[in-house]
């Protein structure tokens, strides 16, 4: 009776996601009162064991193949589910990333049995498991529950549990399996990287800098500007600014023009008109300079800085170069 | 952001358009201890206003619109938030190519510039356009575009520094509280917020589609329906983008699809009022929380939009395969009669609305209520039409909001005659002889909810016995019949029937019944019991409010009859100054009593057999009010004639209505008695008598020096208006009410027209325009033919030096002009009154 | 080129959610409906492959009849057919709805040729359970990438990128292929308006689906707990730099 949990790493260091998916698992684990497996998979993983036993890991599993030579998704999912047939696991997990949720598919997929994507919190009764799990990007709850005879898999919604180490650390003993991967398995797995520096758009940049009407003239977003090429991103524009003539239409973030999803959105003299805000709020975090404090892009925003933006971005730039000297 | 006040003098609720300007106005008017609270955040909350297409076309055939449009116009302007774009309503239609023509009289009217364009000339101005599905264009140079929004921060702002005005945004109204004032008067004392109770003297409503929802927590009505109007903004395309500027070309609307086309960057918005009407209770319209986009952009419904998609293609086929980017099912106000709801609630005292207005005259409204609160009636402009007084009982439901909003969505960019009557919602009041009426055939017309007949098919007969014809033009012949020529001249050869049960009738009783009276009323009501006094009521600035009789039917009762346009604000209005002490009770007795007109040289004759009371001029004097008995049914009679012979008003119970109608036509049957509808007692014998029309010749901005109306003293007691009446009575009267006739009424194509009395101008012999030093434009207040005189008939204001018989004039009627000549300042018919007096 | 895209219709709702009194659902009373925005961006790449390689784009959805919506949208902005597999429940699980699909892209290729490209979103707007195409993918054995935020296709392969921090993997795959797309992977067009009355005319093939619901059964829908007021004020004008600076290094945004 197992729990197995897949851990990413890199190079042998896990991921933070990872270390969340041990600190749930292992609760988890011993509320059904089943073993911690960790699961670990290519090349590095050896370096991971003491962190993974410190994290509660009572057995870890190394997964080694000729063509597991990178990530690949099918790949990954046929190798865990031999595992899991291996060991006759009783249940599956993994931290609910991008990756962990392809892969817990593929071991769904290929078992042929539920899988349940990014959940707060599990109960795992003995006949069923009962689960709240994330719908509309955690904007909804989902009390669900999984039935099913064969093996139990789910994903930990990421971020929703700090991942802790385990009060005494675990045995953490290593044992390797080898599954048996057919050759096309390769077919998906990475076969490039590319670092990207060229050719960031408004819709896929990590940063967008905005400017609205409070920026006052097109000479004004010159600092906007500055700050964007310091953070790796780029300037967008509110509607008035395009309607001013100051900024292309390709700059205006808002319904009728681009929809952004960047890892921060710094928006500047920004009312945050709603056609504006339709086309920010995909933004992971979003950071409102304004004047006035009442302002819709204010409250809306997680952090704000109340004041001139003329005067507040030249200090952040200041900042930035001081830190960096 | 300051600590949430516990008390305010004035607490606006809403920051759209309206709230903002309010606010802004209060504070220019020297209002202090402001507080204006807004459910959504600043600067845009999330009401029609943030999603306003932001045009002002300023040419309306109704004059409050209109002018109130003009002067929000130019307040945009003042801000500098305004740029004048320039417009043009284009035509498909012969129909509507006559309508342009009636744009371009009310242009004039107002003093608009305005041209007509043939279609290449509009192809000149909007080189995207096919000039090939059109006719023609009116191009009309000042129609603007504005920044609501930012003209609402502006106004807020000023409020904010000249008179200390408290903000609250994302503050929203959970009730609001009244008490029983002095006189057991209901009246407002607080607003309960999610921030906290403030106790306030007035609350102003200015909440746009949500506005009736909060009205209803104090226990007040104010009738309007959210409705939506379909916009798609498609783009970009590279000719709006190059012109490098929020709008470049002029609008267009396309009035026969009922859309336009607004330039709004590199993008064309595309309006539409011709899907159907899709109405939404406020409780369906969805927090800023809940909307996808704000609350008043509603999710698109594109089935509703295809027509208009393809007719907008055919007009600029550069639309079609422009992208649609954004496109919103847009929540407006509408009202049952299409006017705004503006002034105090009728429920409660000092809770005020400032709702349904639209971003074109929104601050201009404004102003008219800061006006209207500071100075108890407005002074820029009359707004009778506005006043949310006027409606009754009946038209405050949602089945008749509704119904009307239906009915009237349609209307928007549509051609609407000055007497198109509604389908819907038809016979919610009637009088005692309707069925009666409806065997003979009666033509009705709803006067608010009430029905009257206009003419009588039964009465057909007369056409032929008179030679009278139908008029050439059908838009001069709709909702009009020769019969109503016919009724009018049977009734001066022998004598015509009058239903008026749509008097509006009132009661004042009490110890200081005839004091308070006296205090509403311009002339003398202390007078003998018996007698009646006709009478204009004053505004504080001494412009008319009202226009009626009021008879003194007892020691301490007064009875008030008005018309059936004026009860709700009369009736009001006469509650709002009611003396606080108890010494005067104010009754509605319109359905307990109904009211025949009984008119013409055999009148007396007819009514001579059913009574044996003394009718000659010394038993039944002009002017009087005598309890009498016809056929058995007791009765009251008021000798009193508003078409010209002699007669009585006839007052009895409601229930013996039908009996008193039943003998009267009965008596007459071999007197040639007809019954006579409203178009001989409204129109054609009132004309002929150059008797004035409260809402048509009178209104707040003209005095009864000016109307004609001034008596040669001016009583002793104390009453509305007085210091300015005697004020205006020292100065210099500008311009005096004249009847004027109609010297040919040929058209260049050689048809006879026949103006409506819709405000055509009325222009010197070289075309020019008359105005007065006040800015009051001379136009046409009513209009109808004379059948007895044969001519037709205008009646306008005039300056002094024209307002003389025998001076020729101009008048503009769909765009063409006619000689007229001033016929009096008094009657054009029997100026002496003899027929009165026989 | 042959390409199929599955999409699915969802509400769009504001802020704030709303749910049935049932709690089984989210009360769409007032709301419009859309397709899941990575299904949008998906049926957007297809039809820009299909452009560039004279392709033909099938859009195949799940969903209630009204879904038809859906179907005419991505008429109106590119696709050539249209499959509908009207349902009566509120939503289908996972499993349901992968068994469902996969049933009806096999009789389309069995009718018309195989799909040389099936496009998936990464997962719904709604329901998020990030497998459907997993499923549909392995059902079918082909192979499959989630999260694609870049396509190249030649002849026999197609290259996929997946975005990862500071850059891509690149996946080269053989065709027939499956794929997860990602929101950003392009900017999807609007319809035109010829492209909307058009549209009116497309024609949709609905076929009931049949398949055993899955194990994952819904008990309730529920909003999470509101914070209360969640704008940290980092601080009055350029004091507050060091505190944004903070944040930016927090986010690792700083390089």
């Amino acid at each position: 009776m197992t729990l197995l949990i897949l851990c990413d790493h890199d190079r042998g260091t896990l991921a933070e996601a990872s270390l969340e998916a041990l600190t749930f698992g292992r609760q988890l684990a011993t509320d059904a009162g089943i073993a911690c497996h960790a699961v670990v998979i290519g090349q590095g993983a050896q370096e991971a064991s003491a962190q993974l036993a410190a994290y509660g890991a009572e057995t870890i599993h190394v997964i080694n193949h000729e063509i597991l030579t990178d990530f690949g998704p099918e790949a990954w999912g046929e190798a865990l589910t031999q595992l899991v047939r291996s060991v006759d696991a009783s249940a599956a997990m993994a931290c609910g990333t991008d990756r962990g949720n392809e892969v817990m598919a593929q071991v769904a997929a290929r078992l042929n049995v539920p899988f349940v994507a990014n959940c707060l919190d599990v109960t795992p009764n003995s006949e069923q498991w009962e689960m709240t799990r994330v719908q509309w990007g955690g904007s909804l709850l989902e009390d669900a529950t999984l039935e099913t005879d064969g093996a139990k898999i789910v994903s930990v919604t990421h971020h929703s549990c700090e991942a802790t180490p385990a009060a005494a650390p675990a045995a953490g003993t290593t044992t390797v399996f080898s599954p048996e991967l057919e050759s096309a398995l390769s077919r998906t797995v990475v076969t490039d990287r590319v670092v990207l520096t060229q050719g960031i758009t408004l819709a896929t940049a990590p940063v967008v800098v905005g400017g609205g009407r409070g920026v006052g003239s097109a000479e004004a977003f010159a600092p906007l500007e500055e700050l964007a090429a310091a953070l790796g991103g780029v300037v967008g524009c509110s509607r008035a600014v395009t309607n001013n003539g100051w900024r292309p239409h390709s700059d205006q973030v808002g319904q009728t023009g681009t929809r952004i999803a960047p890892q921060i959105y710094i928006a500047n003299g920004i009312s945050g008109a709603i056609q504006h805000w339709v086309g920010a709020m995909a933004a992971k975090n979003i950071l409102a300079i304004n004047t006035d404090a009442e302002a819709n892009m204010v409250t809306k925003a997680g952090h704000a800085v109340i004041g001139d933006l003329h005067k507040v971005i030249p200090a952040i730039l200041e900042e930035i170069e001081r830190r960096k000297g | 952001m300051s600590e949430f006040p516990t008390n305010a003098k004035v607490v606006v609720i809403g920051a759209g358009i309206v709230g903002n300007c309010l606010v802004g106005h209060l504070a220019r008017l020297g209002w202090t201890d402001l507080v204006l609270i807004e459910k959504g955040p600043l600067p845009n909350p999330g009401g029609s206003t943030g999603h306003a297409s932001n045009f002002i076309f300023p040419v309306d055939h109704n004059k409050e619109m209109a002018l109130l449009g003009e002067q929000s116009a130019d307040q945009y302007r003042d801000m500098d938030l305004s740029v004048d774009s320039g417009g043009i309503e284009v035509a498909r239609t012969q129909e509507r190519m006559d309508e342009l023509d009636r744009r371009m009289t009310s242009a004039k009217a107002w003093g608009i510039e305005a041209h007509l364009l043939s279609p290449s000339e509009v192809k000149e101005l909007v080189p995207f356009i096919n000039e090939e599905v059109i006719l023609g264009g009116f191009y009309c140079p000042t129609v603007s575009v504005v920044d609501s929004l930012e003209t609402g921060t502006v106004m807020r702002k000023e409020a904010i520094e000249t008179a200390g005005c408290q903000v609250f945004a994302n503050t929203e109204v959970l009730d609001i509280e009244t008490t029983q004032g002095e006189g057991g008067v209901t009246t407002v004392s607080a607003v309960v917020t999610d921030k906290g109770r403030i106790e306030a003297e007035y609350v102003v409503v200015a909440c746009g589609v949500w506005s009736n929802r909060i009205a209803n927590m104090a226990g007040a009505t104010i009738p309007l329906v959210p409705t939506v109007h379909q916009m798609a903004d498609v783009g970009p395309m590279d000719i709006l983008a190059e012109t490098n500027n929020e709008i470049g070309y002029p609008i267009v609307r396309d009035m026969d699809t009922f859309c336009y086309e607004r330039q709004s960057s590199g993008s064309m918005e595309v309006g539409s009022y011709g899907h159907r009407a899709i109405l939404h209770h406020p409780d369906e319209i969805p927090s800023n929380q809940e909307a996808a986009l704000s609350p008043t952009e509603m999710p698109f419904t594109p089935d509703d939009f295809d027509d208009q998609m393809e007719t907008a293609i055919e007009l600029m086929d550069m639309l079609g395969d422009a992208e649609i980017k954004y496109a919103i099912n847009g929540l407006l106000s509408l009202t049952p009669d299409g006017m705004p709801c503006l002034g105090e609630t009728i429920e409660v005292r000092n809770l005020w609305s400032a709702a349904a207005v639209w971003v074109k005259e929104g601050p201009g409204m404004a102003q008219v209520v800061a006006e209207w609160m500071t100075y108890g009636y407005p002074r820029v402009i009359d707004a009778h039409g506005a006043d949310l007084a006027r409606f009754y009982e009946g038209e405050r439901s949602d089945e008749h909001i509704w119904s009307r909003a239906d009915e009237s969505f349609i209307k928007t960019y549509g051609i609407v005659h000055p007497a198109e009557q509604w389908e819907g919602r038809r016979n919610i009041d009637v009088g005692p002889y309707f069925s009666r009426q409806q065997d003979l055939d009666a033509m009705f017309f709803q006067a608010r909810t009430w029905e009257r007949p206009q003419w009588y098919g039964a009465n057909a007969d007369l056409v032929e016995r008179y030679d009278l014809s139908e008029r050439t033009v059908e838009w001069d012949n709709r909702w009009w019949s020769p019969i109503t020529v016919g009724e009018h001249l049977n009734l001066r050869e022998n004598c015509g029937l009058v239903d008026l049960s749509a008097f509006q009738i009132y009661e004042l009783e009490g110890p200081g019944a005839v004091q308070y009276a006296d205090y509403l009323a311009v002339n003398k009501v202390d007078v003998a019991v018996g007698r009646s006094i006709y009478t204009p009521w004053l505004t504080p600035d001494g412009g008319f409010h009202s226009d009626l009789t009021m008879m003194r039917t007892a020691q301490d009762k007064v009875r008030i009859v008005t018309g059936v346009f004026d009860g709700g604000r009369d009736s009001f209005w006469v509650n709002r100054h009611m003396p606080l002490d108890g010494s005067v009770k104010f009754t509605n007795i319109t359905k307990q009593v109904t009211t025949l007109g009984l008119w013409g040289p055999n009148a007396p004759t007819v009514l001579g057999q059913l009574t044996d009371a003394d009718l000659s001029q010394n038993g039944s004097p002009y002017g009087s009010v005598i309890d009498v008995e016809i056929a058995g049914l007791p009765c009251t009679l008021f000798r009193v004639s508003y078409v010209g012979d002699t007669g009585w008003e006839i007052y009895t119970n409601w229930a013996n209505g039908p009996a008193l109608w039943d003998a009267l036509m009965a008596a007459g049957a071999d007197q040639g008695i007809r019954p006579t509808g409203g178009g001989v007692y409204g129109t054609s014998g009132r004309l002929e008598k150059g008797y004035r029309l409260m809402g048509a010749e009178l209104e707040s901005e003209y005095n009864p020096l000016e109307a004609g109306l001034a008596r040669p003293k001016v009583k002793a007691a104390d009453f509305i208006g007085k210091e300015a009446y005697l004020a205006a009575r020292e100065g210099t009267t500008e311009v005096a009410m004249c009847t004027l006739t109609v010297e040919d009424q040929t058209d260049s194509q050689g048809r006879q027209r026949f103006m409506q009395g819709g405000n055509e101008p009325i222009l010197t012999l070289d075309g020019g325009r008359i105005v007065d030093s006040h800015g009051r434009a001379s136009r046409v207040t009513t209009a109808g033919f004379g059948p007895t005189v044969g001519k037709h008939l205008l009646m306008s204001y005039l300056p002094t030096e024209l307002a003389v018989p025998g001076t020729d004039l101009q008048v503009m009627y769909m765009n063409e002009l006619f000689p007229v000549k001033v016929g009096s300042t008094g009657a054009i018919f029997d100026p002496e009154n003899t027929r009165l007096k026989s | 080129m042959r390409l199929l895209v599955c999409v699915k219709r969802v509400p769009a709702p504001g802020a704030r959610i709303n749910i049935t009194a049932d709690e089984q659902a989210v009360d769409s009373a007032h709301l419009g409906f859309t397709t899941s925005p990575h299904e949008e961006c998906a049926l957007e790449e297809a039809v820009q492959i299909a452009e560039a390689h004279e392709g033909q784009v099938t859009v195949l959805t799940l969903g209630p009849a009204e879904a038809e919506e859906q179907l005419r949208y991505a008429a109106s902005v590119g696709g050539n057919h249209f499959v509908l597999l009207p349902i009566t429940e509120v939503d289908w699980d996972a499993q349901r709805t992968a068994a469902a699909l996969t049933q009806a892209i096999s009789d389309l290729e069995e009718a018309e040729g195989p799909f040389d490209l099936v496009l998936f979103g990464n997962e719904s707007a709604d329901a998020g359970g990030f497998q459907v195409g997993v499923r549909v993918a392995h059902a079918l054995g082909r192979p499959i990438v989630n999260g694609i935020k870049g396509i190249d296709v030649a002849e026999g392969t197609v290259t996929a990128r997946r975005e990862i921090d500071g850059g891509f993997e690149v996946y080269e795959i053989p065709t027939p292929a499956v794929l997860g797309i990602k929101e950003g992977i392009n900017l999807p067009r609007y319809p035109t308006m010829k492209g909307r009355l058009a549209s009116k005319k497309a024609v949709i093939e609905a076929t009931e689906p049949t398949a055993e619901p899955g194990g994952q059964k819904r008990r309730r829908l529920h909003r999470p707990e509101e914070a209360a007021s969640t704008t940290v004020i980092l601080g009055e004008g350029p004091e507050a730099a060091p505190a944004v600076v903070d944040l930016l290094e927090e986010l690792g945004v700083l390089s």
